[in-house]
């Protein structure tokens, strides 16, 4: 990599420095919700008196998120189109439920009731999106009335008790970790690997796609900006693994979950499917007269999302080993919270996986954080509410500046 | 006469553009005065300065109405001392009564309660006062655009208007309602209103105009006064800093006798008052290398035409053939209209023909997204080589492929819908009011644009309401009114007239 020019990595240290400090200044709305997280978890890491970054902590905190991460990826599609999902907490209530029913009462093999579990939350959102593309009932009312719907279907189909436990190898979803074939005691190390080899694989990653821009010139990035950012990126991630493997290795949930994110990253920010989608937010009329089929992509967001809180009703269900009818109650705000920190647009067109992803963590952090503090449920409730609406006022104020 | 406004100096810097440089303004008492220049000149940001938009101490200079300074720090100080703006984009509430239209946001009210009977009396007299014959509680949606222009300026009287700002008031307008607005001014400036009018349309400033401003490039370069007799050309000149000696390129057409498009019998029924023909029995061709300008007046079904056309992305019950290349066309979507070679550029670019909060890098390709990337994955430099080599081909000003297209002038907006199309490569382009709202500089280059694409073969169809622009550009015309083709002529033989005299006559048979 040492025969690319780059021109910016030329500049003497102080002028980098400065120049470093302004681009963060200008790229402050991409950067700023990182940076929270950040700052979130120095402050609780310091109040909690360390218990935070504790690897049992972390890995609980990866555990209790995960859910929430796996719809927020889902959620932050339909919004960029220009809708909201407000179904999914009822839904992941009923997949758990549906798939409590048919494993423990029925005897259904977990693979094949997981397999048809995707396939019905594929369904559900398949027909509620149906009524929102090809018929333009807002989503917001056909969602609402999903939500009820599937509430009431989850009460129906349990017939308003628990329904548990479930086969081992079904919890192994969540309370799974990766095998070490290392066997070192007290230590995965095959999960240290992985997270090396990651921040690896990101770092060559970064570079090259620096690299590939320098040559047309469009590098605007200061270099010290760009080390700095990859460092960091690379030490946080064999940090983080480093926590877990000292744990119990990496869970099982937490790779589908990473698989998740590395995918629909790539997919809403590099394929053609994700410009449509951001284009059709944007302004689907427009979109529409340039020939993109904006009815099927809606319907297919929607139908994404039904799989994705299906997948997240799966590993609800097996984290508590039990299908109840409360599962999922409310979930759907925390899910649409999370993007809306993420930086996403209530308009649509606006918003990146990675974000909401950093969104779902920020309320994460904040609720694992508070309850080893002892705060009362009561509080809690207020202080994410506030910091909610903080994290869009400062996107907004950004966007006026800009 | 009195000086009413004096604008002295006015600089105003946005980072890294001047975009006024010690701008003079100044308006006397009772008159028209015209501001003229084109995009990017500078006359809306002086309009906002003068409106409080960018409030006192954003900018450089001052601002003296009768002779005193004024310092306002919003639009509400600024209508305060009578000084109200009409933008291009009207504000109106579509869902609320034209009475509740005039009176918003300064309702007559007794503590918070509405005095209906007064409010609707008053309306009615405003509305007598600008020649607005229509009950003060008709819904503005039910107005058209003629209707609901006057139904703004009737609120502007309301509010005891003495500087009336119109920008580009007939821009949507045919040509009947502009002629009415332009009356309605001179009857204002008997009254003793001022009005400030920004306008592209040199022939209504020439007609109206007491005197004249031409900015440029954030500079005032003149100050006519028309009582010398100002002619189209001296403030074209003064507007562009060039003569422009003609206003359309020169061309030798090279007309093929190879059809690209042949439609038949063409019938398109309104999407929801089901029994009315919006186009009625419409047959027409174009040949390869042909400009084909279809005139007629606003309603006359021509976007109606080119959106059933285009993928039947307006209307219902569509009947008729159309053959591209002398074999039968698939138009059932939009896609594959675009397959079959067809392209329409939209007469309302920010609605339907741009994301505007997308770059210029993300819209260019968008309708061709395919050609970018390898299967599924977008290739981001394929993408930006594609996105410069338009941006360098039409001269889109901007400050890279990475603005955004809302903060660029009408006419660089224009040129990236263009690009978008360019870049899809069909065989036959419409183009619907390709110039709307565009300054003269920006006009000839994209006429430089529909020129170059006729001589390479492609078959262009120009959808205009500027006579002027079809007389200039086009090889044939057609005439439409009310939805039905009701002429046809070489354009070497047309004439504003000729074209007129079509449409009444089949007005009148049809009467």
């Amino acid at each position: 990599m040492s025969n690319i020019v780059d021109s910016t990595a030329q500049a003497p240290a102080g002028q980098q420095a400065r120049a470093s400090l302004k681009f963060l200044k200008n790229h402050l709305r991409e950067y700023g919700i990182l940076f929270a997280l950040i700052a979130i978890m120095v402050f609780f890491q310091i109040a909690t008196g360390g218990i935070l970054l504790k690897p049992v902590n972390i890995t609980n905190l990866v555990l209790q998120n995960s859910y929430i991460v796996i719809m927020a990826i889902g959620m932050l599609l339909v919004i960029v189109a220009g809708h909201i999902d407000l179904s999914v907490g009822s839904v992941l209530g009923f997949i758990g439920a549906l798939a409590a029913v048919m494993i423990v009462n029925w005897g259904v093999p977990y693979l094949i009731a997981g397999i048809l579990c995707l396939i019905v939350g594929a369904m559900i959102g398949a027909a509620q999106g149906f009524w929102v593309a090809y018929f333009r009932i807002p989503s917001f009312i056909v969602t609402l009335a999903g939500m009820l719907v599937f509430k009431g279907l989850t009460l129906w189909l349990l017939a308003g008790q628990s329904v548990g436990p479930f086969p081992p190898q079904f919890q192994l979803i969540s309370s799974g970790f990766l095998p070490d074939p290392f066997g070192v005691d007290g230590f995965n190390l095959m999960s240290l690997l992985i997270g090396v080899g990651v921040a690896l694989a990101l770092a060559i990653f970064l570079v090259r796609g620096r690299a590939q821009a320098a040559k047309t010139g469009a590098v605007d990035e200061p270099f010290a900006f760009f080390a700095a950012k990859t460092a960091i990126i690379v030490i946080g991630i064999v940090w983080m693994s480093w926590l877990m493997a000292d744990f119990r290795g990496l869970p099982n949930v937490f790779i589908v979950m990473a698989l998740l994110i590395a995918i629909y990253s790539f997919v809403t920010s590099r394929t053609t499917i994700g410009r449509r989608i951001y284009a059709i937010g944007g302004n689907e009329k427009a979109a529409s007269l340039s020939g993109i089929n904006s009815k099927r992509l809606t319907f297919l967001t929607f139908a994404n999302m039904g799989m994705l809180a299906a997948l997240a009703g799966l590993v609800f269900a097996a984290r508590l080993n039990t299908a109840t009818p409360k599962a999922g109650a409310t979930f759907e705000l925390d899910v649409i919270a999370a993007v809306f920190i993420g930086g996403a647009s209530m308009a649509g067109g606006v918003g990146t996986v990675v974000g909401a992803v950093v969104g779902a963590f920020i309320m994460g952090v904040m609720n694992n954080g508070m309850s080893i503090l002892g705060i009362g449920i009561d509080y809690q409730q207020v202080i994410k509410g506030l910091v909610l609406l903080a994290a869009v006022i400062f996107d907004v104020m950004n966007k006026q500046k800009s | 006469m009195a000086t009413i406004l004096e604008m002295r100096d006015i600089t105003k810097e946005f980072p890294g553009v001047k975009a006024l440089d010690r701008v003079n303004l100044s308006v006397e008492e009772g008159e028209i005065h015209a501001l003229v220049g084109e995009n990017g000149a500078g006359k809306s940001t002086l309009m906002k300065v003068l409106s409080g938009v960018y409030p006192h101490g954003s900018y450089d200079g001052e601002i003296l109405l009768d002779g005193t300074e004024m310092q306002f720090r919003g639009i509400r100080d600024s209508e305060a001392r009578g000084i109200i703006i009409i933008h291009q984009e009207l504000a109106l509430i579509p869902l609320l009564a034209v009475a509740e239209n005039i009176f918003l946001g300064n309702e007559r009210a007794h503590r918070g309660l509405i005095n209906w009977r007064e409010t609707e009396r008053r309306a009615a007299d405003l509305l007598a006062r600008v020649g607005l014959k229509e009950s003060p509680k008709t819904t503005v949606a039910d107005l058209g655009l003629g209707k609901q222009q006057l139904v703004e300026i009737a609120k502007a009287l309301s509010k005891d208007v003495r500087l009336l700002i119109l920008d580009e008031p007939t821009s949507s307008l045919n040509e009947q309602d502009s002629e009415k607005l332009l009356e309605l001014l001179t009857e204002f400036r008997k009254q003793g209103v001022t009005s400030i009018l920004i306008s592209h349309k040199l022939n209504e400033i020439s007609r109206v105009a007491d005197t004249i401003t031409v900015l440029r490039d954030g500079s005032t370069v003149a100050r006519l006064d028309c009582k010398d007799g100002i002619s189209e050309d001296d403030i074209i000149r003064d507007m562009v800093g060039r003569s422009l000696d003609d206003r359309y390129p020169e061309r030798e057409p090279k007309v093929s006798d190879e059809v690209a498009m042949e439609v038949s019998n063409w019938t398109v029924h309104h999407p929801i008052q089901t029994d009315r023909k919006v186009v009625d029995d419409v047959s027409f061709h174009v040949r390869r290398g042909e400009v084909l300008g279809i005139a007629g007046l606003m309603g006359a079904g021509r976007t109606e035409l080119a959106m059933s056309l285009f993928g039947r992305s307006y209307g219902r019950d569509i009947s008729g053939s159309a053959k591209i290349g002398g074999r039968e066309a698939d138009l059932s979507s939009v896609r594959s209209a675009i397959n079959a070679g067809l392209a329409y550029a939209t007469e309302d670019r920010k609605t339907y023909g741009l994301v505007l909060g997308d770059t210029i890098r993300r819209n260019v390709p968008l309708a061709k997204l395919d050609a970018i990337a390898d299967g599924l994955v977008v290739n981001r430099h394929r993408e930006g080589d594609v996105a410069e080599k338009y941006r360098d081909r039409l001269a889109i000003k901007s400050s890279s492929i990475e603005q955004e297209t809302i903060n660029l002038s009408g006419g660089n907006q224009q040129k990236v819908v263009l690009s978008k199309w360019l870049f899809a490569d069909p065989d036959i382009l419409i183009l619907d009011e390709p110039t709307r709202g565009i300054d003269v500089g920006a006009k000839f280059e994209i006429y430089t644009v529909i020129r170059d694409l006729a001589a390479s073969g492609k078959a262009i169809i120009v959808i205009s309401s500027e006579m002027p622009e079809l007389l200039g550009i086009t090889d044939r015309l057609y005439v439409m009114n009310e939805g039905r083709f009701v002429g046809e002529m070489p354009t070497a033989e047309a004439s504003q007239e000729k074209i007129m005299a079509r449409i009444i006559k089949s007005g009148n048979r049809a009467a």
